[in-house]
């Protein structure tokens, strides 16, 4: 690392702001939010705000775009722009974007103050896209606890639901003894190899004998990590605060923070080259697709349902990081991208039917769908299709890319447990689809017509799972780029 | 033979009922207009589809009308269809079976018109894209896309126990199909390609690293998969469920087409991709076979229940196509293929008898009619018509196709042609059974007496059945003359194969 020697190295330069643009932005936006919520009438809030928040997110797009001009590394090398982080900083800020729209009505069906709901979703964007960025495991941690600590409020924001701040309140704690986990870890591996930038901590592992502290420490970060993107056994967490949680919210942080935990987790394992990884996430990645599947056959809430879906999900993801990096990277980037794309729409449709109070979430409640709202259904199916691995729909590539990635590295029991379980998996999909077709409604549920945010946010899920399952390779040819860079 | 029109040929019969179903989402809900948008559609697609018989070349062997174009670079999947003379007609049946369907519907579909119609148009595509897939990732994308439309039709518009029998359905042929997914993962991972022809010649030549281990699997794998499609024996339980609570079109859909997939599948990749594993494990196989053929027919005997007879009976006929396919002789699979035709005819008219009949008096039960012979004389003429073709009665379309499978079998071991030979004795026994109980004798129903005989476009959707069955016992070799060379290409491995054996 090039310590700060003397005054001119102390001082950022332009380019060092450059790589931390889409951050810049956000913040600001974030700020703006909070800064007018309290100045504003309050019906009018809800609407201005939200609009200026879907224009910081945009704004972070554009940003990240033009930073995408400029790779490299930034701050004294704890931050660095490559084609890795410009992917994760792209997808997180159209989740946001997409989780912005869905959320445009259902703030005031909820009867939630937006302001602070919108500048916490861009302030969890913020942290999200830095830990895609940081090579320096310490502002991964602030990254991540910026990331961490505005998720948490959002899982109560339904203040007058007891499940709503029962679910906030288990994500904290369980989710601040996480974090612990993960800053000992990186504690250790600080020990284990006298620095904590991930670069020189990939040289120091390769040169030599690995000591014995790094396993410890790898394993330890591996937990915080694990915690984050719902694996087993860190997983248990996951089903009750997604019930509580509100939905918008619930696509939000299933999706956003899960890739960001991701990239974090392919930096470490991939660039620093963890030890004794393959066996660690094999146990992980089959534990996970297994407890996930089996706890989602029984469930009959639909937010349940998901939550354990997630888990599931989390490990079929995981498969590819047991993988060769070069097919490894770019399946599980392939991956998060899909599967934020579907979660997101499968999390918007059932914001829309929870209604008021979100009292609609019970298979039940599905019931006769089909003919009551066949658009909403039909768009729902698709995402489950996708959810299940059925060809044309992102899904299928994602987890098609996953498989034979851990094909090509010999990992063919982890494969086989791969796809028995998606077979199990396509069961509880397909009882939601069922539901909504094939029963006849037996309690009245009112579903009220598509508003524009949520249409608009749908359409955009529904043509991003569509166009990743018709013609992946734009996107994954870009993944692939990182494989690339990394090899240097 | 590589003109513009005979290049998109494929593409346009595969896609032009999706695109008709796309148009059809954005139409009012007047069920008239809709019905007759779908049965112009599908008629179209059928004419469009003749010009594939029109313009084989029919000596040739390879593949015709074919097109290749990159899809996806990583994986390098491409798309790349063709059809040989084996697939180009179940191209043709599955878009003469259509309009039929859309006529058979017209009535019987009264809720949810829109979504029936949608699935229907949906379902040809896929059906048809299976067979002139060439690519396995795209033909694997074709096999499961069959699946939703089909399970949504006996989901939503079949009777009782539909949502049973449409689970079942999807699970017992998606659960098979992931271990063809499996084996086409691994030939993907070892060879770089999903190419049917490329993976084919692969093989062929000894260039894929640890086949000689894995071949077994593989050949399993597939052979899974078709299994259950088709269904052979210990895999059939989902079928007779699925025929009954379906409804009509979607039974003759299911028997005329998709269980075909199966038997398809068997022949292209089974026989094309692991000559060797098909010949070392034809002999179980046949025996399975012969045990459909048999136990089908035993049991298609006792049904109380029409449609479920008729069920089984597929069972019992779709034995014979398996065991003409592992009989790897000229006329078993020439008369597997015939057969497949055949009953892709028969037994879809069959379903629509049914159909009509259930429409009328709500119930197939036999024993709810009997003496329809007097109020319906019309109606008894095509059902016997239909029941003699099913039966094999020369000089119809069944005859034919089962003659060829016995004497290819018999080639092959004379004892599996003697008890397949016994399978169209129990055909001639459970069908024509079934026709006395429910046509002669007295009415012993009075309800039975006022029923109307055929409308005129009942009579529109069984006169094209009742044709083509004749027209295939009396010229099989329209149909002969493109199936043979294709036979000849598939089983030219197997004929090396045994010459290797002599030498050793």
């Amino acid at each position: 690392m090039s310590g700060p020697n003397d005054i001119a190295q102390v001082i950022p330069q332009a380019a060092d702001y450059v790589r931390i643009l889409p951050e810049i932005v956000l913040a600001v936006f974030g700020m703006i939010v909070m800064v007018l919520d309290p100045l504003m009438d309050e019906r009018r809030s809800q609407q201005t705000l939200g609009v200026i928040a879907l224009v910081g997110a945009l704004a972070a797009l554009v940003a990240t775009l033009f930073q995408s001009q400029y790779p490299g590394q930034g701050f004294w090398d704890m931050v660095r722009v490559d084609s890795f982080s410009v992917f994760f900083h792209f997808l997180v800020a159209a989740i946001t974007a997409v989780v912005i729209l869905a959320s445009y009505e259902y703030m005031a069906v909820q009867r939630i103050r937006a302001g602070e709901y919108y500048a916490l979703v861009l302030f969890g964007a913020l942290g999200m896209s830095l830990m895609s960025s940081a090579v320096e495991l310490v502002l991964i941690f602030v990254a991540l606890e910026i990331s961490s600590i505005s998720t948490y409020i959002l899982a109560g924001f339904r203040r007058n639901s007891a499940i709503s701040s029962e679910s906030s309140v288990k994500y904290f704690l369980l989710g601040s003894f996480a974090t612990a986990f993960f800053l000992y870890g990186v504690a250790l591996m600080f020990g284990a190899t006298g620095s904590t930038s991930i670069s020189i901590i990939g040289d120091a592992l390769r040169s030599g004998r690995i000591p014995m502290l790094a396993y410890v420490g790898v394993a330890f970060m591996f937990v915080g990590l694990g915690f984050k993107v719902a694996a087993a056994p860190f997983h248990v967490w996951t089903p009750d605060v997604y019930e509580g949680a509100p939905s918008p919210v619930v696509g939000f942080m299933s999706t956003a923070p899960k890739a960001a935990t991701f990239a974090v987790l392919l930096r470490i394992v991939f660039e620093a080259d963890a030890p004794g990884r393959v066996w660690l996430i094999w146990v992980v990645a089959a534990l996970s697709m297994t407890l996930g599947n089996i706890g989602a056959l029984v469930q009959d809430n639909v937010k349940r349902l998901l939550a354990y879906s997630s888990i599931a999900h989390a490990g079929y993801l995981l498969v590819a990081f047991a993988a060769l990096p070069n097919n490894g990277i770019p399946a599980a980037m392939f991956y998060t991208a899909s599967y934020a794309a579907m979660n997101l729409g499968a999390f918007a449709v059932i914001s829309h039917i929870g209604g008021e109070g979100e009292r609609y979430v019970t298979l039940e409640d599905y019931e006769g769908l089909g003919r009551r709202n066949p658009l909403l259904a039909a768009t729902l199916t698709i995402f489950l299709l996708s959810l299940i691995g059925i060809p044309i729909t992102g899904g299928f590539f994602a987890k098609f890319y996953v498989f034979s990635a851990a094909l090509q590295a010999n990992l063919v029991g982890l494969v086989i447990i791969g796809v028995l379980n998606s077979a199990v998996a396509s069961y509880y999909y397909l009882r939601l689809i069922v539901v909504m077709y094939m029963r006849e409604a037996r309690v009245e549920v009112p579903v009220s017509p598509i508003p524009v945010g949520l249409g608009a946010a749908l359409a955009i899920s529904l043509a991003v799972t569509i166009y990743l399952g018709v013609l992946p390779g734009r996107v994954l040819d870009y993944a692939a780029q990182t494989a690339v860079e990394w090899a240097r | 033979m590589s003109t513009a029109l005979d290049n998109s040929m494929l593409t346009l019969v595969t896609f032009i009922p999706l695109a008709g179903a796309i148009l059809l989402l954005l139409f009012p809900r007047r069920d008239r207009d809709i019905r007759l948008f779908a049965l112009v559609i599908s008629l179209l697609d059928f004419v469009l589809s003749l010009h594939l018989p029109v313009h084989f070349q029919r000596g040739q062997a390879g593949f015709q009308y074919e097109v290749n174009n990159l899809w996806v670079t990583n994986p390098n999947i491409h798309y790349h269809m063709g059809v040989d003379g084996v697939s180009m007609w179940l191209v043709v049946l599955t878009t003469f079976l259509t309009p039929l369907c859309v006529l058979i519907s017209w009535k019987s579909i009264h809720e949810r018109v829109k979504e029936f119609f949608i699935l229907l148009l949906v379902l040809q595509t896929a059906l048809i894209g299976v067979f002139v897939a060439l690519d396995l990732f795209l033909f694997y994308f074709f096999w499961e896309a069959t699946l939703i439309p089909m399970a949504l039709l006996i989901g939503i518009y079949g009777h009782g126990r539909r949502i049973y029998a449409a689970v079942k359905f999807f699970l017992y042929t998606m659960v098979a199909s992931m271990f063809m997914l499996a084996a086409i993962l691994w030939l993907y991972a070892k060879t770089g390609t999903f190419d049917f022809v490329s993976i084919q010649t692969a093989i062929h030549n000894g260039r894929v690293e640890n086949f000689s281990g894995a071949a077994l699997w593989l050949f399993l794998g597939f052979f899974v998969a078709f299994a259950v499609k088709v269904p052979v024996f210990p895999f059939h339980t989902w079928l007779p469920d699925a025929h009954v609570e379906a409804p009509t079109a979607g039974s003759v859909l299911l028997a005329g087409v998709l269980l075909k997939m199966g038997t398809y599948g068997m022949l292209r990749f089974n026989l094309g991709l692991f000559p060797e594993q098909s010949r070392s494990n034809a002999s179980w196989i046949m025996v399975l076979a012969l045990i459909g053929i048999v136990y089908g027919a035993l049991v298609a005997m006792v049904q109380p229940n029409m449609k479920k007879l008729i069920a089984y009976s597929s069972i019992s006929h779709l034995g014979f196509v398996v065991l003409g396919i592992f009989s790897f002789t000229q006329a078993g699979l020439d008369g597997a293929t015939y057969v497949m035709l055949a009953h892709g005819v028969s037994t879809g008219a069959l379903f629509m008898l049914a159909g009509i009949l259930y429409e009328r008096r709500h119930t197939y039960e036999i024993a709810e009619f009997g003496g329809l012979a007097t109020p319906m004389p019309v109606y008894a003429t095509f059902f016997l018509f239909i029941v003699l073709a099913s039966v094999g009665l020369p000089l119809l379309n069944g005859f034919i196709g089962e003659f060829l499978v016995l004497s290819g079998a018999f080639r092959d071991r004379a004892v599996y042609g003697i008890i397949g030979a016994t399978g169209v004795i129990w055909s001639a026994c459970y069908l024509l059974w079934m026709y006395q109980r429910v046509f002669y004798g007295k009415v012993t129903h009075p309800v039975n007496l006022s029923l109307p005989d055929l409308s005129g476009r009942e009579r529109a959707a069984l006169w094209p059945a009742a044709v083509a069955a004749l027209v295939m016992g009396v010229a099989p070799l329209l149909w002969l003359n493109a199936i043979d060379p294709a036979v000849q290409n598939v089983l030219a491995p197997f004929a090396q194969l045994a010459s290797k054996m002599v030498k050793r």
